[in-house]
């Protein structure tokens, strides 16, 4: 059998989406609402982000729904017609992917 | 010579795919609706990525969430995020098949679970933030 990288990406996108699942609606409510509505300020929400375990948050909430993106993206966008680039989709969701992570690990640990 | 290393020569058939396949059926529409919500999922992943970027920036930071355009974004977003739980909890029981002895664990009992945990989490962030 032809070694495939396919279960690790499925992987990603499966953690990936039930990270997003649970956690990205909270969080858009949270960033959209609760600021204009006064129930925290922009700039406390700041100081809440700077704490370690929000970094965490933040970090695994930025990565892995990214890989989440890659997967289900080349696929639907091969469903949809784009057929002809099929062949570099892979490369450039999974790679997308994978520098948004390097860079919210940049800006999340420093 | 092996099997393997004969080639064929006919040329293959692809069944020509017009466009628009996936309007033509009620269940097409609403999978692709699914796999397009990766859009916003990915979108707003970018834009949490740019408000880590800002952290030590407290202008920067809440110029990010005031901006008018993101708002409307994330209103836009929420809706399709909010299907993209949806649909995936509603999946969990096709995916995780448990077992209670002989007995399969209702497939209701395991999305209802999955819905009841998403409901308390999403409450303790909530808490945890704003009180």
């Amino acid at each position: 059998m032809a070694r495939s990288n396919e279960p690790i990406f499925w992987s990603l996108f499966s953690a990936g989406g039930v990270v997003a699942a649970f956690f990205m609606p909270i969080t858009i409510l949270l960033t959209v609402i609760a600021v204009p509505a006064g129930l925290i300020s922009a700039e406390g929400l700041r100081q809440l982000a700077s704490h370690p375990l929000t970094r965490l948050y933040l970090f695994v909430l930025i990565s892995l729904p990214m890989f989440h993106w890659a997967h289900r993206f080349r696929f639907v966008a091969v469903d949809l017609g784009c057929k002809s680039i099929s062949g570099i989709l892979p490369v450039v969701c999974y790679g997308t992917a994978l520098v948004v992570t390097l860079l919210a690990l940049f800006h999340l640990v420093t | 010579m092996s099997v393997d290393a004969i080639e064929t020569k006919s040329k293959e058939y692809i069944r020509p795919m017009p466009a628009n396949w996936w309007m033509t059926k009620k269940t097409y529409v609403s999978f692709i609706v699914r796999e397009l919500t990766c859009i916003f999922v990915g979108g707003y992943a970018l834009f949490l990525l740019v408000l880590a970027a800002r952290l030590e920036e407290p202008e920067a930071f809440a110029a990010w969430l005031n901006s008018p355009l993101l708002i409307i974004l994330q209103i836009v977003a929420l809706p399709m995020v909010l299907y993209h739980s949806i649909t995936w909890i509603n999946l969990t029981p096709k995916v995780m098949v448990v077992w209670r002895g002989e007995e399969r664990v209702s497939p209701l009992v395991i999305a209802g679970a999955n819905y009841v945990a998403w409901a308390i989490l999403s409450i303790a962030i909530f808490y945890l933030v704003c009180i």
